[in-house]
């Protein structure tokens, strides 16, 4: 069961064709809806416009190379391993629901469109397992932000069923998830039906709200993270005052604060605030 | 000016929620992002632009310390025990770094303890050296609506 390809028993109800559509349907909703976005919240213009306004504090010019360079860091650290998160329980939830999204989308994907199976045609082992530990994978990584993680949740002091429009994107990927791996082990009974109605409303609904829900988040903060980078790397750090070496005499005298209170090595000091989890209540 | 936040920046991780004074800093029913709920009480204290871990609030600061126009940012390194200032002006020529410890003594080394003190007196109530937890100044007597209607409670022992 879990390798199987359970869209395979599909075309009885509805045809190939019409899955395949509907896949189709879903990739333009994604790219309409986020060009509408970044239209209604004027993304790209405030992007660009905090990037002329940074250039002209730098303090030297990054060559192309460099900027090729911080591009493929962007990609390795916060792209591909969400490095931006503190709170590394976040991270690791984050990634279990990006790998399972992303698997999970291209193998129903794969498995839609070698659809219908000629006759005795086996379905893909590897597809069919893949699909299903990653849709695992994104209920693993959901559940644990909805119950432990999330900020209204620790530290604004909400309910978990406190539900709001910001709750569309998690809960309905959640659901997406969580409806196709019911419809697969219940397949053909009662319960299976009301589970692929389950699965197909709630991606109808993630695919869908990309204006209302955080899908345009993927392109928008790898581009947030570069231009951070390269803030950093043109010397104009966001405006950002930069921490300099403690040890270094040019320091010393012209903060005598500092080997007044810390003395001539200062020690590391912890983690402070850093130290705990924010859910003071 | 209160505390506003760059939404590209945030994550809405909650450090900002959980250690505003004011109790101002929520997150955002539609977008998931920390915001100002009530700029009008805001104290410009500082708290949630520190505590920040990407640097994605800003608030512009007094007008005693720098003028109006300018850009008064602040990077807090727990590591090293030191915090940094960085003030522009408005013509981008004056541009300077102020560097001070956050504290005198290695972070763990000098907890409060206020869980074990006892009741203050009459004498410290009348002082300013009154400290204790909240419970002493009856500040869970219901005093607080924002914890009554949410069915919550002050933690004892609490220390930053």
């Amino acid at each position: 069961m879990i390798s199987s390809n359970p869209f395979a028993e599909l075309p009885a109800l509805i045809t190939p064709g019409a899955m395949k559509a509907y896949v189709v349907l879903m990739v333009l909703l994604v790219i309409g809806g986020v060009i509408l976005d970044i239209k209604h919240k004027r993304s790209a213009e405030y992007f660009f416009e905090k990037g002329r306004a940074l250039k002209k504090l730098a303090k030297r010019e990054v060559s192309s190379g460099e900027k090729m360079s911080l591009a493929v860091g962007t990609l390795a650290n916060e792209v591909l391993a969400s490095g931006e998160f503190e709170n590394p329980d976040r991270r690791k939830s984050h990634l279990m629901m990006m790998y399972g999204f992303i698997f999970f989308v291209l193998t129903t994907a794969s498995m839609i469109f070698s659809l219908p199976l000629a006759e005795g045609e086996k379905a893909s082992f590897i597809t069919g397992l893949l699909w299903h530990l990653s849709a695992a994978s994104v209920c693993v990584g959901a559940y644990w932000f909805w119950f432990k993680i999330r900020a209204d949740v620790r530290s604004e002091g909400h309910e978990w069923y406190d539900v709001h429009l910001s709750d569309l994107f998690v809960v309905s990927l959640f659901l997406m998830a969580a409806g196709a791996l019911a419809w697969s082990i219940f397949q053909g009974s009662m319960l299976g039906g009301l589970a692929f109605f389950i699965f197909i409303a709630a991606a109808t609904t993630l695919f869908s709200t990309v204006l209302w829900s955080k899908f345009a988040h993927m392109f928008f903060k790898p581009a947030a993270a570069f231009q951070k980078k390269v803030a950093k790397a043109d010397g104009s750090l966001d405006k950002l005052p930069e921490v300099p070496e403690l040890t270094d005499p040019v320091v010393k005298e012209r903060f005598p604060d500092i080997p007044e209170y810390m003395g001539d090595k200062p020690e590391y000091m912890g983690l402070g605030i850093k130290r705990e989890a924010p859910s003071h209540y | 000016m209160p505390t506003f936040v760059y939404m590209t920046r945030c994550d809405g991780c909650g450090q900002c929620v959980d250690i505003c004074p004011s109790d101002i800093m929520h997150m955002d029913s539609v977008v998931r992002r920390a915001y100002n709920i009530e700029p009008n009480m805001c104290w410009e204290c500082y708290s949630c632009v520190k505590a920040c871990p990407h640097n994605a609030i800003d608030v512009r600061g007094y007008a005693d310390f720098a003028p109006l126009g300018h850009s008064v940012r602040v990077q807090r390194d727990e590591e090293k025990g030191v915090i940094a200032w960085r003030i522009i002006f408005r013509n981008g020529e004056k541009d300077m770094t102020l560097l001070a410890p956050i504290t005198t003594k290695p972070w763990g080394q000098a907890i409060p303890q206020l869980a074990d003190e006892s009741e203050p007196s009459q004498e410290m109530r009348d002082s300013q050296h009154l400290f204790n937890e909240p419970k002493y100044i009856r500040l869970d007597d219901g005093g607080l609506h924002t914890l009554e209607s949410n069915g919550l409670k002050l933690k004892a022992g609490v220390y930053y």
